[in-house]
């Protein structure tokens, strides 16, 4: 099964739509920061604070979307015995891990003037910190252990364990009294954002996702290339 | 209206840290995985060199050979 996954085909795609990628990702980072900073109104509460949201919610969203990635390709990995998942995988983690730190970092900072503190063990911050743990424990384990074998079946059993945690951060701040806010945005219900902010807020998550392609790229091409190294040893 | 773009009702000082610390932490993780692409690319090359040719007609074979050959030139660009 899988048989599709052709490492040189694929290769050749992803070596060449770096650039493609870079450029469109400088190009709609430059409209939603000009959105963000700018152009979108500031909140009749939080007055121009609310600006930070346009990093911190994508930066939450796309941490917590490649961690679920990461999750389907661990169990692949598992199921299918197939080892080529492993490689997306890792190439995912690092901007993954970024954005979760962006994410907690920028939150803190949007924490001291909406709630007065720059840190506070509520629900949702806390099982967004221990998310960047295993998302932490995943890289370095990489980093640890040399037997091939023994490092994909532990990273790939972090990021299964680490997936317990997700239904956790999504449910948080419905099922603990929290000072994070609820939901603003519900796919099954209308959503209390205005458009003017919406649309931004939109325009730099595609931008984060971009940019999270990218580094995709940039390191699964890298993973390729170092087996690649190893089978020139071995001619 | 400068002093508005960068006050923000006093808010700026938080907007424009949040802001910058993105944009730095982009540009730190770019340049980290520009700079192992690079490292890896060199290797190749340099491994790839110093093949004999019986080995170096088995290499140039395979297509992702080619691709990373071509990706190195480009770079150096």
């Amino acid at each position: 099964m899988f048989n599709f996954f052709n490492l040189g085909k694929v290769f050749e795609v992803t070596s060449r739509s770096i650039k493609y990628v870079f450029i469109l990702f400088i190009i709609v980072l430059t409209i939603g920061l000009t959105e963000a900073l700018f152009l979108s109104p500031e909140d009749y509460k939080q007055s121009h604070s609310v600006r930070i949201m346009y990093v911190h919610v994508p930066a939450a969203w796309i941490a917590l979307g490649i961690f679920s990635m990461m999750t389907f390709l661990s169990v692949g990995t598992f199921v299918f015995k197939n080892k080529k998942f492993f490689l997306i995988s890792k190439s995912l983690a690092p901007s993954g891990f970024i954005f979760n730190i962006i994410a907690l970092v920028t939150g803190s900072i949007w924490g001291k003037p909406t709630w007065g503190t720059w840190w506070a063990w509520d629900a949702r911050i806390t099982s967004m910190l221990i998310l960047a743990l295993f998302y932490f424990m995943y890289l370095l384990s990489w980093r640890i252990i040399e037997n091939k074998n023994s490092v994909i079946k532990i990273s790939s059993l972090i990021v299964i364990i680490g997936a317990i945690n997700i239904p956790i951060i999504k449910f948080s701040v419905n099922w603990w009294n929290t000072l994070h806010q609820g939901p603003s945005l519900k796919i099954m219900s209308e959503t209390t954002i205005h458009s003017s902010m919406l649309i931004p807020l939109g325009i730099m998550t595609a931008a984060f996702a971009l940019f999270s392609l990218l580094i995709f790229l940039m390191k699964f091409n890298t993973e390729v290339i170092r087996i690649k190294n190893k089978g020139l040893d071995r001619l | 209206m400068i002093n508005e773009i960068f006050l923000m009702n006093g808010y700026g000082p938080y907007v424009w840290s949040a802001f910058i610390f993105t944009l730095v932490s982009f540009a730190s993780l770019y340049l980290l995985t520009k700079l192992q692409l690079l490292k890896e690319q060199k290797k190749y090359i340099s491994k790839f060199g110093s093949l004999s040719k019986t080995k170096i007609v088995v290499a140039r074979e395979q297509k992702i050979h080619k691709e990373i050959l071509l990706n190195s030139v480009i770079t150096k660009i």
